[in-house]
């Protein structure tokens, strides 16, 4: 690592997830009016990201793939603290899965250069999950920490408490490296009143179109996407549940559930033969 | 296009990367193993467990038991420890060599990490978090089931051109495999080759709750927002109907439940026979982890609650007194019955 630390911030637009349907005749996605937010984990990188320029100084720049509407909500993390902003935009980077947006993200992230530290969202909200993050680090070729809760710094290095299946481990990651961080493993703060002066500039978001990236306009985008969608369907949520009411006294009600439930309990083996493998 | 690493004609058999876990595979990996065997079965495909760790000889041993054709054990000291870094280098060479049609994993932390980093090193495609794989009858491609926008919409994702076609499956998403063979299969020891140079990434320390997985547990209370930390309560019921205790994210947050206990989008997917979830509103994000419950029942004051919509048994009134008369009940059955 020379002179002050560089982190970049990965950061999705999707719209609310309990705004978007099905159109049932077409079987596509129906974005309506759902209104764009930006992936609430991300929201945790970037608080991660600040967090750490406030501790141990250096810049943070943000990172977002994505229609030009997503400007303002890049000013708003440059309100939040965040020096620097770019938006990749361009038709050619539209439909665009794993493959091809950790390549797209990689391409910008190697032109913005002398990065030590990408930070991003443990999974987005509207469809790919968590693999983003791992793609970036494979295409740089470099380290990669998913579902962090905590980052120190060290010389160079990170020392990362992460989670993993049943427990946390904790890594010692050389920079410059790729981390996704857990949602909720910190409170995103609000951005203050210096902040919300500078919502006003503009020309702070640096936009990039595919010509911009050195990258093959064949291997972005959907024509650069391995796997493609066969069909789409809006899940039956309701499917077999019965939304019996029970009413009455908490003692009445109590009785009812206990008439129902007691044949789980009882007919359930002891704890003690349940796995053996 | 990105060129493929190898082409369709190439590729043949079904893969699942047996996740380990000092000597002991991952229940996800048994589940993934059954619905392979099932695919398998349609395409006449051979069906391999591929194991990657270091001195873990007994554990293929083990493996060769189950119900797969043939195991291949990737071997080497730095894949003593789970990095991303070093599996993928390791699998990313055996895959080259042996080029599979189909490569599944769980998507566990060390899973998705795997997958992630293996699916660009292969230049192929992934689709993660499957809620369920098939093959098309015609094409004979595998189909990923996944869920976006906290459940609501369901999309099958398939890979075309590139080989092989990876997928992840959430643990419980399937049953365990439950049938082993009678005489164990063949198990291929490859020695990997790792340079230091592909594991930059250190374990400096580990800790594991030896507690519960409620991903496999028959019966569960689930702890939301409205349990307001008195977890007391919600304890004094898991004990009466010997359950394991869950918990929304929420709940998690506040410190009342360890995160290994929570259920939804990044928690746990449940497949309880009971499932009792007190206090709780049902967003999206919560109720994809108890879809493949049993019989669910919903206590809430709030009768506008979503949480009624997924729910078998609604109790609209405050969970505190209605708990504490379920336990008295049970209390008072069990005094004689046992
Ligand atoms: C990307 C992302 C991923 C997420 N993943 C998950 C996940 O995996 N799991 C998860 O759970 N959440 C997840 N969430 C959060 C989720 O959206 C909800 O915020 C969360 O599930 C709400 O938890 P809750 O129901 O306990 O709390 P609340 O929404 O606050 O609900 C509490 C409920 O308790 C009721 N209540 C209060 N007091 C009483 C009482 N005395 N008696 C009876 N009822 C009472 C209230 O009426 C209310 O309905 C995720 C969110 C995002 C953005
Ligand atoms: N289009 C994008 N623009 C910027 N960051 C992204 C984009 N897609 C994914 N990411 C980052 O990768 C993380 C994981 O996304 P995913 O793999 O899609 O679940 C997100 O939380 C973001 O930090």
């Amino acid at each position: 690592m020379t002179g002050e630390l560089h982190m970049l911030v990965c950061l999705k637009v999707v719209p609310k997830s309990e705004e978007v349907g099905v159109d049932r005749a077409t079987n596509t996605l129906d974005r309506g009016n759902a209104r764009s937010e930006i992936n609430p984990p991300d929201m945790n990188a970037l608080e991660a990201a600040l967090a750490l320029k406030d501790r141990y100084g250096g810049r943070v720049s943000l990172l977002s793939m994505g229609p030009p509407f997503v400007v303002p909500m890049l000013r708003v993390g440059l309100a939040m603290g965040a020096d620097a902003a770019y938006l990749l935009s361009d038709r050619a980077f539209g439909g665009a899965d794993t493959l091809a947006t950790s390549l797209t993200l990689a391409s910008a992230i190697r032109k913005i250069g002398d990065i030590d530290l990408v930070l991003c969202g443990e999974e987005s909200s509207d469809g790919a999950t968590a693999q983003v993050p791992p793609g970036i680090a494979a295409w740089l070729g470099i380290p990669q920490v998913t579902y962090a809760m905590d980052i120190e710094l060290e010389r160079g290095h990170i020392l990362v408490t992460r989670e993993i299946r049943g427990g946390e481990e904790v890594l010692d990651a050389p920079l410059p490296a790729v981390v996704s961080v857990k949602v909720s493993c910190n409170q995103p703060r609000f951005m203050d009143v210096e902040g919300m002066a500078g919502l006003d500039r503009d020309g702070t978001v640096t936009t990039w179109t595919a010509a911009d990236l050195d990258v093959d306009v064949n291997h972005i985008g959907l024509a650069g996407s391995p796997t493609s969608v066969a069909g789409l369907r809006e899940a039956l949520q309701t499917v077999g549940r019965r939304r019996e009411v029970v009413t009455g006294t908490p003692e009445q009600e109590a009785h009812i559930l206990y008439e129902r439930i007691s044949e789980f309990v009882r007919s359930s083996s002891p704890r003690t033969q349940e796995t053996s493998t | 296009m990105i060129d493929p690493a190898y082409s369709p004609q190439a590729a043949s058999g079904i893969w699942v990367f047996l996740e380990q876990d000092g000597n002991v595979l991952a229940p996800v990996s048994l589940e993934l193993l059954g619905k392979a065997r099932e695919l398998s079965r349609q395409s006449g495909a051979e069906l391999t467990g591929l194991l990657a760790g270091h001195n873990l000889d007994e554990l293929a041993g083990r493996a060769a038991s189950l119900d797969l054709d043939r195991v291949v054990y990737v071997s080497h000291p730095l894949l003593e420890r789970f990095t991303a870094e070093a599996y993928a280098h390791a699998t990313a060479e055996v895959i080259l060599q042996q080029r599979p049609d189909i490569f599944l994993l769980g998507a566990t932390p060390y899973g998705r990490d795997l997958a992630g980093r293996l699916a660009v090193m292969l230049r192929t495609g992934l689709t993660a978090d499957c809620t369920d794989l098939a093959l098309d009858p015609e094409s004979g491609l595998l189909l990923g089931e996944v869920s976006g926008f906290g459940g609501g919409i369901l999309a099958t994702i398939k890979c075309e051109q590139h080989r092989p076609q990876m997928a992840t499956v959430r643990p419980g998403v399937f049953a365990e495999v439950q049938s082993q063979r009678d005489t164990a299969a063949p198990v291929e020891k490859v020695e990997a080759d790792v340079p230091a140079s592909a594991c930059p990434v250190a374990v400096v320390s580990r800790r594991q709750h030896a507690g519960v997985d409620v991903s496999r547990a028959e019966r569960l209370v689930i702890a939301g927002a409205g349990v307001r930390g008195d977890m007391g309560t919600v304890e004094a019921l898991a004990r009466a109907l010997d359950a394991e205790i869950g918990a929304t994210r929420v709940a998690v947050d506040e410190g009342w439940a360890g995160r290994e206990q929570q259920i939804g989008q990044t928690g746990v997917i449940a497949r309880p026979k009971l499932a009792v979830v007190c206090g709780a509103s049902g967003a999206t994000q919560f109720t994809v982890g108890i879809e493949q419950a049993g019989l669910v029942i919903a206590l809430n004051q709030d009768p506008e609650a979503s949480i009624f919509e997924q729910a078998d048994l609604c109790v609209v009134d405050d969970l505190f007194p209605v708990v504490r008369a379920l336990v008295a009940e049970f209390e008072s059955h069990n005094g004689g019955a046992k």
